[in-house]
């Protein structure tokens, strides 16, 4: 019997991929291999992550030299880069975010489906970068969208970039079935998406705007305390109540019979 | 009504007192009114009521066929000197240029007063149009018909016009460079925390996002007459939107096309999506600030870009290039001429369908030309290797011998390789040829430029008509084919990209010892040399050119690459404005989609070879 196992492979057992607990039959020893649930969920998530095709800027070029023969991203399964936020993983923001577009790229980060992830690749993407003054510059793509890697460089290289992709594969490896979000009853990671303006505007942030524009704060905007900040995660009343109905309309229309 | 009472006294005048010296004034009679500055290369003062006559006749009596670049100077905060005197606002700057004598351009003026409207040129030169629109965009002139004037780079709604001097955005901080609140000495501060809500906005007074409701940006995309004469076949015609997220949109552009089945009958292109605003920062950054700004314009070809800045640059400063630094910097634009050319021939055969192979192909060596960039400017796409005067550091020793290699063995075969893959293939040649055909006449009138005019039989090539920099020297050809369609638009890049390999191999040969830096001094970006003089504002970042106004144009990649400068001897360029080829060569992206197959569009615009980076600046 010890004599059909492969050399080592009662220490694989014991380290990882054999629970103690359960007891295969003498037969099927090298055949079958017992492993936790999330180890399989996350091993398979991890190597075939399809990013969405989708470049913004100059480094969008060095996704795809990143993507073509000489750095070749299939190495990690990720060659398969999908036009359709439906059937991608994840989210490269490759470039600089302008005002003009995020809502475009809102819209498309809500449409895909869970789990999904996003990078954000290069100094632009990640915080203005270069053209951070500029008037239809996002300073940073995490103003909207939570970001799980950022890649530094203007911009990055592939190696930076493929570096970026490994730490990402580190984070999914990481999770675990029973605690992540999107299997949750409560959760939701619906954006709202931002409007276009005089300038761009949060929806989440409408209550504010509206104290600093009409209400007295109108003459302080401009002096510019630092205190005042308001994170995003502070929802009005109003856009709770909003995102609630939009959330009960689209249970409602799920549980209707087709 | 004030108006009207103010205008009479003014024309009067002009009439009584046309000056018979300045040129043209005999032909159309007070069109001329004065020259820009004494000195000027040519700047005339045109009266705006005569500038459409005096177009026509540049246009038809004196060959100046093709209107390069349109654009606008806000003088409100002007330092210098030459306007002292000048009451009007703004100042319209066009310049013309001859497809069939070459040669340098005439240059007219129009000053526009505050809340004044300027005819538009579009009815001469129909290339006008998107530049018109950006100036109206950007700086809030209206151009009096104009078929189409709307906002091309930010949307409907937005608040003012960002170019004007006047107009801050939300992290505004000073007019110029090195602001004070990033010296080293103070402690930093994030721009996001001192605005309330911790982004780069900010909003009129008074306002009510509550009650806002975004306009129906509609861009219009007009119904075909035709639309009944299909007879009993009749379909209804539909709208159909690409982008901004598109696979072939080349990044993020839009396209609107009313289709009816699959045949276009209009399409409209719309752009912004990534405005960078360029050209606002470049006018708040010290000259030599701007040097790596450019790379990011046509961030393929980061080196030409770099060639244009420089030139321009030392066009206005009287500087000489030493020979070794003209040679380099011939070699690196001709090696991205390679590099743009091969990238964009993958591309095109990209959005015919064949998905990846053959872009794989085309672009395998670039990353062979990348290696010779990155190591003799530190980076690979982003080079900002070029100085005013010189490039910043010399060749490595081994260098020339890899460039060598590269030019005679590798780069000879990869293109052989294409052409044997590709020009002869039944697709490219059935989805190819005759396909977006544009005539040479609608070409030029258009102002297209590049390899898509060569494509159609004008052998119009600025290193050979206007030579600049040291291309006088090379015995190279400029090819063109007659047929201006896809096929020709693919197969022109063949070629230019094996003249470019001439080029290369010339100058590698040639190429002298020396210097490589005519004046060191404003090349002292090093850490060492230069933070010290960043800061305290001496040195290398800001010295000050002379008072004037320059107009520099290369010939990049994808077409004429201009850039416009206005210096009041400042260390920051009062106006900075670049001319992108991408962008204007976007005017005939609707002509020449028009009657074909909205699966034609893709591949029309993928030979136009537009970089998003460029177009929306
Ligand atoms: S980080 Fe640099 S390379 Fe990347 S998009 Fe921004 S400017 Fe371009």
């Amino acid at each position: 019997m010890a004599s059909v196992d492969p050399a080592g492979f009662q220490q694989l057992k014991e380290q990882q991929y054999l629970h103690d607990q359960i007891t295969v039959p003498a037969e099927l020893q090298s055949n079958v291999l017992v492993t936790t649930l999330d180890k399989a969920y996350n091993w398979s998530r991890r190597s075939s992550m399809w990013p969405l095709l989708f470049g913004l800027a100059c480094c969008a070029i060095e996704m795809i030299a990143t993507a073509a023969s000489r750095y070749d991203l299939s190495r990690f399964g990720m060659e398969v880069m999908r036009p359709s936020p439906r059937q991608s993983d994840l989210m490269i923001v490759s470039g600089t975010v302008t005002k003009k577009m995020v809502p475009a790229i809102v819209r498309i980060y809500n449409q895909m489906a869970e789990p999904r992830y996003v990078l954000s690749m290069g100094a632009c993407a990640t915080g203005g970068g270069p053209f951070k003054e500029g008037y239809n510059v996002v300073s940073g793509i995490d103003k909207y969208l939570p970001v799980d890697v950022y890649v530094p460089g203007c911009p990055p290289t592939p190696e930076a970039l493929i570096f970026g992709l490994m730490k990402l594969h580190e984070k999914v490896e990481r999770q675990s079935i029973a605690k992540v979000a999107w299997y949750r009853k409560e959760s939701s990671g619906f954006v709202p998406v931002p409007i276009l303006g005089p300038d761009i505007f949060d929806p989440r942030q409408i209550q504010l705007i509206r104290e600093n524009t009409l209400g007295e704060g109108a003459a302080s905007r401009s002096s510019g305390g630092g205190e005042v900040r308001v994170m995003p995660e502070l929802l009005s009343d109003d856009v709770k109540q909003n995102l609630e109905a939009i959330r009960t309309r689209y249970l409602a229309k799920m549980k209707q019979p087709a | 009504m004030s108006d009207a009472v103010a205008e009479a006294p003014v024309a009067d005048a002009a009439a009584a007192e046309i000056d018979a010296s300045l040129p043209y004034n005999n032909a159309v009679p007070g069109a001329v009114l004065g020259r820009w500055a004494e000195e000027s290369d040519g700047g005339l003062i045109v009266a705006a009521d005569k500038l459409i006559p005096l177009m026509t006749h540049l246009r038809d009596k004196e060959e100046y066929d093709f209107l390069s670049s349109v654009t606008c100077v806000d003088y409100s905060k002007y330092g210098g000197k030459l306007r002292a005197g000048v009451s009007e606002r703004f100042d319209t700057v066009y310049h013309l240029y001859s497809t069939s004598k070459g040669g340098g351009h005439v240059k007219l003026h129009v000053r526009v007063p505050e809340n004044d409207t300027v005819p538009s040129a579009t009815a001469v030169y129909p290339g006008a149009n998107l530049q018109e629109c950006e100036v109206y965009d950007l700086f809030g002139i209206n151009f009096e018909g104009h078929p189409n004037l709307r906002r091309v780079l930010l949307w409907d709604g937005f608040n003012g016009h960002p170019m004007r001097k006047d107009w801050h955005e939300a992290y505004y901080d000073e007019d110029a460079k090195p602001f004070k609140s990033r010296h080293p000495a103070k402690g930093y501060e994030f721009h996001e925390d001192k605005l309330p809500w911790g982004k780069n906005t900010t909003y009129p007074e008074g306002w009510d996002p509550e009650d806002w409701r975004e306009p129906i940006t509609y861009v219009p995309v007009s119904q075909a007459p035709g639309h009944d004469e299909l007879g009993e076949l009749d379909t209804e015609s539909i709208v159909v939107n690409l982008g901004p997220h598109h696979p072939s949109t080349h990044g993020v552009f839009r396209m609107i096309a009313r289709i009816e089945g699959e045949t276009i009958l209009a399409l409209e292109p719309e752009m912004g999506y990534l405005h960078r605003n360029h050209e606002k920062i470049g006018e708040r950054n010290t000259w030599l600030m701007n040097m790596p700004y450019t790379d990011r314009l046509d961030y393929i070809n980061s080196m030409s870009n770099n060639l244009g800045l420089a030139l321009a640059v030392e066009k206005l400063m009287d500087i000489e290039v030493p020979e070794r630094a003209s040679y380099i910097r011939i070699i690196m634009a001709e090696f991205t001429r390679v590099i743009n050319h091969l990238w964009s021939i993958g591309f095109i055969l990209n959005d015919l369908g064949a998905l990846q192979t053959p872009a794989l192909y085309a672009i395998e060596e670039r990353e062979m030309i990348l290696d010779l960039f990155e190591e003799v400017s530190g980076a690979r796409l982003m080079c900002n290797y070029m100085r005013f005067g010189g490039v910043v550091r010399d060749l490595t020793p081994n260098w020339i011998k890899r460039a060598l290699y590269l030019v005679h063995e590798r780069l000879p075969h990869t293109l052989d390789e294409l052409d044997r893959l590709l020009s002869g293939n039944e697709i490219v040649k059935a989805r190819g040829k005759g396909v977006g055909y544009l005539s040479p006449q609608d070409l030029i009138a258009l102002s297209i430029s590049g390899p898509m005019i060569r494509a159609a039989g004008i052998p119009y090539d600025i290193r050979k008509v206007d030579p600049y920099c040291i291309y006088d020297r090379f015995e190279f050809d400029v090819p063109t084919l007659p047929d201006g369609d896809i096929y020709a638009r693919y197969y022109i890049r063949l070629l230019e990209a094996r003249e470019s390999l001439k080029i290369l191999r010339q100058a590698l040969r040639d190429i002298p010892g020396g210097e490589v830096q005519g004046l060191p001094a404003f090349a002292s970006a090093t850490i060492e040399a230069g933070f010290g003089t960043i800061m305290g504002g001496r040195g290398g970042y800001s010295f000050r050119p002379p008072e004037g106004e320059v107009y520099q144009r290369i010939e990049a990649p994808k077409g004429e690459l201009g850039y416009f400068l206005v210096s009041d001897n400042k260390a920051n360029p009062y106006r900075y404005h670049v001319r992108a080829p991408s962008y204007i060569n976007l005017n005939g992206l609707g002509p020449m989609s028009v009657g074909y197959k909205i699966a034609d569009a893709i591949v029309i615009l993928g030979a136009i070879d537009i970089v998003l980076g460029e177009v929306d600046r």
